[in-house]
């Protein structure tokens, strides 16, 4: 009856079998692979970023130049959103119905479950009416956002603008940033980004698997909270700030002025600037491209990125070097037929009428070119014309020691060199031992290849005001709450001149304010010591400079001028540094002798026409296809000058905005 | 009788160690199903509203009926068999009339409150009833083709009905009832051809059909040779490599175009020929993971997080056994599939011992069906075997599957508890 019993050996033995079969890949993919933990942890664990308040900046005197004001952004979760009023809606949030549409297919196809933006940056009034009735259009809330405000709207080239990361941030960063951050792209903003960023939080969430949040991942173990960016304390002057951002409107130029006992800058302006508010918002696309089609190139940061040949401002170089290499002594003096002449070459001196005899106080306080012809040639021709090469490098570097031809690692990105030039250029152009100091003699004016930025031109007088050195000059004063300063920032720079030789230039310098160029520019009650200069442009008008510190003793603020294509120094230039001097040592300004007012000054329009090539169609393509070296000759004669100098300008200008979004790409 | 006296109380003879797995069993089921479902706003394991709840009612009924089971005459139930049989058919043909459809498959017919009834899970249960009660009929062996087409009929009536719904799942569970007609009496033949075609099967969708049959050539050419005296063997294996042959090239027919779409991906995805993490493969590599991050001793009671945060489809029902392996670990998956193997070898052992051969036939269809379900189910869920969906006996969520294993199994232990007399 029973037979076959046998076979329940073999039927046990396939179920213990396949049992076995079975425990085996158990053990396997439980034990052995360790991939399974690790893709389990991934598909829970999700990090999310806290984002970290950036850092205000302020003036030197606690007042706000930047701070973060809240916007609202609408966000929305699809499927959690029930019919409502599509058009009440439209015209609470102000948008209209296609936009709508496109930003709700946006949202669907971005994840029904998840929050995605809907409308970015809401003002805090629109949003004050959207608020009360945001409840009854379920799955939509506001999430807020803090962005860049700019309460005096001022200062914008230092301040610079954040924007969100490219990819190239992305990778250079090592993946600290992700896509949608914001980082300082320009000015402050960028040299100080790790400082203002803060500190990014993360909470490591965990998700379920239609990626909602249900609660921390191991209780919050990993969690770091987000640490606000710290506090940036400038070094600027905000009252002096508007005041020559007011002076220079309708003008191109620039100001700079430093404190010469800390290299604090006090001002710092490029004109023509805009509002820094609007490259913020919402608005920000169209501003910005309305910005980088402005001919004159407000994002051109001319304190740094412009440079000048000198002119006169050089004159009290010359003579200090001269002094401490020997070669004159404050009595030296020349007679001033009216014109110098180097080898063959006429230099005239003062429109051609005589200076008669002078020393070196009054050749710098009359600016006379004659003067420091000679002290040039006396300088290189000291050891005879065969020397020249190395008596001109001597004087290379003695002129680089005053930060001249090369950067002054100012804290701000994109900052220019100037130029000095070496003996291989000379070598180049002349061949070697074929020039002479004849052949160079427009140095000695500060002409010719010489080139310095307004920043550098602001310094050197730092370095005259302090008799001999300089702070590295910089922008923010202080870091963070404790007002850390950077110590390269309390290091004194000397220039290698003796204290004792600056008496005389100086004496010079004073008398150009008191009776000499610039004596328009007198400030009551103020002994200010100036130099004008007249930058020669062969493309235009010259550009008026002006430099200066003040008082005499004991020297609160230096102070370069630069009005482009505005003539002599002492007709623009000087009165509007003598109104920021006088501003900022008195707090206020006076009546001038002279009669000159801010009003005047600050309504003039000093810009040149960009007529002519606005008809020439797209700039960069005309740079780009002519080069920007070689503006094309221009068939209108009468306007040849201006249309030459206008070209060469405009080309400096798209090489600035080229430069700028390079760096943005690059650094 | 010494023990006469007792023969009326309810658990005389009753086989405890069974009764305790079982018991054991639906515990485990009962708490990783709350696992499964978790839910903060819910904490209560006893909440009708959640599916753990719910298994709470679904165990203390089933446990009533397997008492009452234990109440009934045994001959009551062998009576009863081909009625049983003949409203499983009715059922399974009202299923496709009214049925619901749920998850493609037409298997529910609701019966109101939010229950639905599963005739599928009961037609297992009946089909080995009547199995049993004709194989014990005398003069019916299996070795007899007559009597062999008769169990086949049987075993192929409701299959083919289940086939229609279509659940291909419990439609396989029926092919284990192979191993009752082994143990009594069939060819083992029939087992070694069934592997045998399942390898050739496999072979074929990984590997091109010419050099399959270029390896089965070879070996039945080895074979010929260590066995050339033997004539008739050497006929039989022509014509069985003839067959093999002809089945290979139509594997990919078959698998083309007999087999539904659905089904060929989950073939294919076992097999590791495709991988469609997001899509089709999506079960599994969860399951995968879920399992795989359980490591030794697995997260803890409630601390999956694959479970927890529903990353694993049909966690409380097929996908079970991945709470299981991510909670408790390799060390849980051993208890279990232990619990099972010991669960399945004692009903052999029980089932040997009787003297009815209704008892012991019906008992090896206990063991088969309890173990095709888990090997089914825990295969699916570490990759091993394609996805079939069907409940781990005892331990997956939902009401029919529960009362009808408890019944298979009580009815079992009804039979055992009565070995002594004569049915």
């Amino acid at each position: 009856m029973n037979s076959f019993f046998e076979r329940r050996y073999v039927i046990a033995g396939i179920f213990i079998t396949i049992v076995l079969i079975l425990l085996t890949r158990l053990f396997y993919i439980q034990i052995i692979d360790q991939r399974y933990a690790i893709y389990a942890n991934n598909n829970v664990r999700r990090e999310s970023i806290q984002n970290a308040a950036r850092g205000p900046i302020l003036d030197r005197n606690g007042k706000v130049l930047v701070q973060n004001v809240a916007f609202y952004d609408i966000m929305v979760i699809p499927k959690q959103v029930k019919p409502f009023d599509t058009v009440e809606f439209c015209k609470l949030l102000g948008i209209e119905k296609p936009e709508f549409d496109k930003q709700w297919n946006k949202a669907v196809k971005y994840s029904p479950f998840l929050s995605s933006v809907f409308e970015k940056q809401l003002s805090v009034t629109t949003y004050a009416s959207l608020q009360e009735r945001l409840s009854e259009f379920p799955g939509f809330y506001s999430s807020t956002r803090y962005l860049r405000t700019y309460p005096d709207s001022v200062a914008a080239q230092f301040l610079g603008y954040i924007g969100e990361v490219t990819d190239r941030d992305i990778k250079r960063s090592a993946g600290y940033y992700h896509p949608g951050d914001y980082i300082g792209v320009t000015g402050v903003e960028k040299s100080y980004e790790s400082i203002l960023r803060g500190q990014r939080g993360v909470e490591n969430l965990m998700v379920d698997s239609r990626g909602k949040p249900k609660g921390h991942y191991a209780n919050g173990l990993y969690d770091t909270a987000a640490v606000a960016g710290q506090r940036l304390t400038s070094s600027l002057d905000i009252n002096i700030q508007k005041l020559g951002e007011k002076l220079m409107q309708n003008k191109l130029g620039s100001i700079v002025a430093i404190e010469p006992t800390t290299g604090e800058i006090l001002c710092y302006v490029s004109s023509p600037t805009y509002d820094p508010n609007l490259m913020v918002g919402r608005e920000r696309g169209n501003n910005a491209a309305k910005l980088y089609a402005d001919p004159y190139n407000p994002f051109f940061i001319r304190p740094i990125q412009a440079k000048y040949p000198p002119g006169s401002s050089f004159k009290p170089l010359s003579a200090l070097i001269a002094l401490q290499e020997g070669v004159i002594s404050p009595s030296t003096s020349y007679y001033c037929p009216g014109y110098y002449y180097a080898g063959n070459q006429r230099i005239p001196c003062n429109k051609g009428e005589a200076h008669g005899l002078v020393n070196l106080s009054s050749a710098v306080a009359k600016s006379c070119n004659g003067y420091f012809c000679m002290v040039f040639q006396k300088l290189l021709d000291r050891d005879g014309a065969k020397q020249t090469e190395a008596s001109f490098a001597n004087w290379r570097s003695n002129v680089n020691k005053f930060g001249l031809g090369s950067k002054l690692g100012l804290d701000m990105p994109a900052e220019g060199r100037g130029n000095v030039p070496t003996n291989l250029h000379y070598d180049n152009i002349y061949k070697e031992g074929r020039w002479r100091s004849s052949t160079i003699i427009s140095l000695a004016i500060g002409q010719g290849e010489l080139e310095a930025t307004p920043l550098q031109l602001a310094n050197l007088e730092c370095t005259i005001a302090n008799r001999g050195f300089y702070y590295k000059p910089h922008l923010i004063k202080s870091i963070g709450d404790k007002n850390i300063v950077k110590k390269e920032y309390t290091e004194r720079n000397y220039v290698g001149i003796d204290s004792q030789y600056f008496q005389p230039v100086i004496n010079g310098m004073q008398a150009v304010v008191e009776d000499g160029t610039a004596i328009r520019s007198k400030i009551p009650g103020i002994v200010m010591c100036g130099k004008t200069g007249t930058a020669q442009n062969p493309h235009g008008e010259d550009h008026s400079v002006f430099v200066a510190f003040a008082p005499r003793d004991n020297p609160k603020i230096a102070i370069a001028v630069v009005v482009e294509n505005s003539g002599e120094g002492a007709h623009w230039a000087a009165p509007i540094a003598s109104f920021i001097v006088e501003q900022y040592l008195k707090g206020s300004i006076s009546q001038r002798e002279s009669g000159i007012t801010v009003d005047y000054y600050a309504n003039a329009n000093r810009l040149p026409d960009t007529a002519m090539y606005l008809h020439h169609g797209p700039l960069k393509k005309k740079v780009k296809a002519n080069g920007p070296q070689k503006p094309q000759a221009d068939s209108v004669k009468s306007v040849k000058s201006v249309s030459r100098k206008n070209k060469k300008d405009t080309a400096a200008k798209v090489l600035a905005a080229q430069y700028l979004k390079k760096e943005k790409e690059d650094e | 009788m010494s023990n006469y006296n007792n023969q009326r109380s309810f658990f005389f003879n009753v086989d405890w160690v069974m009764v305790f797995i079982y018991l054991a069993l639906c515990t485990i089921g009962w708490f990783n199903i709350h696992a499964a479902v978790f839910d903060e706003k819910h904490p209560s394991i006893i909440d009708f509203s959640t599916n753990y709840g719910k298994q709470f009612l679904f165990i203390l009924i089933a446990m009533t009926i397997g008492a009452v089971i234990l109440l009934l005459e045994s001959r009551l139930i062998t009576a009863l068999t081909p009625a049983f049989y003949g409203i499983t058919l009715l059922l399974l043909m009202l299923v496709l009339v009214v049925g619901r459809n749920v998850g493609g498959n037409q298997a529910w017919i609701s019966l109101g409150g939010g229950f639905r009834l599963q005739p599928s899970e009961f037609a297992k249960l009946t089909t080995c009833l009547l199995l049993a009660r004709y194989l014990s009929s005398t003069n019916v062996k299996v070795t007899d083709l007559k009597s062999f087409a008769t169990a086949l009929a049987i075993i192929g009536v409701p299959m083919f009905l289940i086939m229609l719904q279509p659940d291909t799942g419990s439609t396989l569970v029926f092919f284990s009832l192979v191993f009752v007609l082994y143990r009594e009496g069939l060819s083992p033949y029939f087992l070694i051809i069934g592997f045998l075609f399942i390898a050739l099967f496999i072979s074929a969708i990984l590997y091109p059909p010419l050099y399959v049959i270029a390896v089965i050539i070879g070996i039945t050419l080895l074979i010929i040779w260590m066995f050339k005296r033997n004539r008739k063997l050497v006929v039989t294996l022509v014509a069985g490599l003839a067959i093999c042959i002809a089945f290979v090239f139509s594997v990919k027919f078959i698998y083309n175009h007999v087999l539904q779409p659905h089904q060929k991906v989950r073939i294919d995805i076992m097999l590791g020929i495709k991988s469609d993490l997001k899509g089709k493969g999506y079960n599994v590599n969860q399951s995968k993971i879920a399992i795989g991050s359980g490591k030794l001793w697995g997260k803890g009671y409630l601390h999956g997080t694959q479970t927890k945060y529903a990353f694993v489809p049909e966690q409380s029902t097929d996908f079970i056994f991945c709470t299981i392996g991510e909670e408790w670990g390799f060390a849980g998956s051993i208890v279990l599939l232990g619990l099972y193997l010991f669960l399945v070898l004692r009903v052999i052992m029980v089932a040997e011992r009787q003297r009815s051969p209704f008892s012991r036939i019906y008992g090896y269809g206990v063991a088969s069906v309890i173990f095709f379900h888990v090997m089914i189910n825990v295969g699916m869920t570490i990759g091993l075997v394609p996805v079939i969906g069907i409940p781990l006996p005892f331990i997956s969520y939902g009401g029919s599957s529960l009362l009808s294993f408890t019944i298979l199994l009580f009815i079992l232990i009804k039979l055992d508890s009565n070995r002594m007399g004569i049915v």
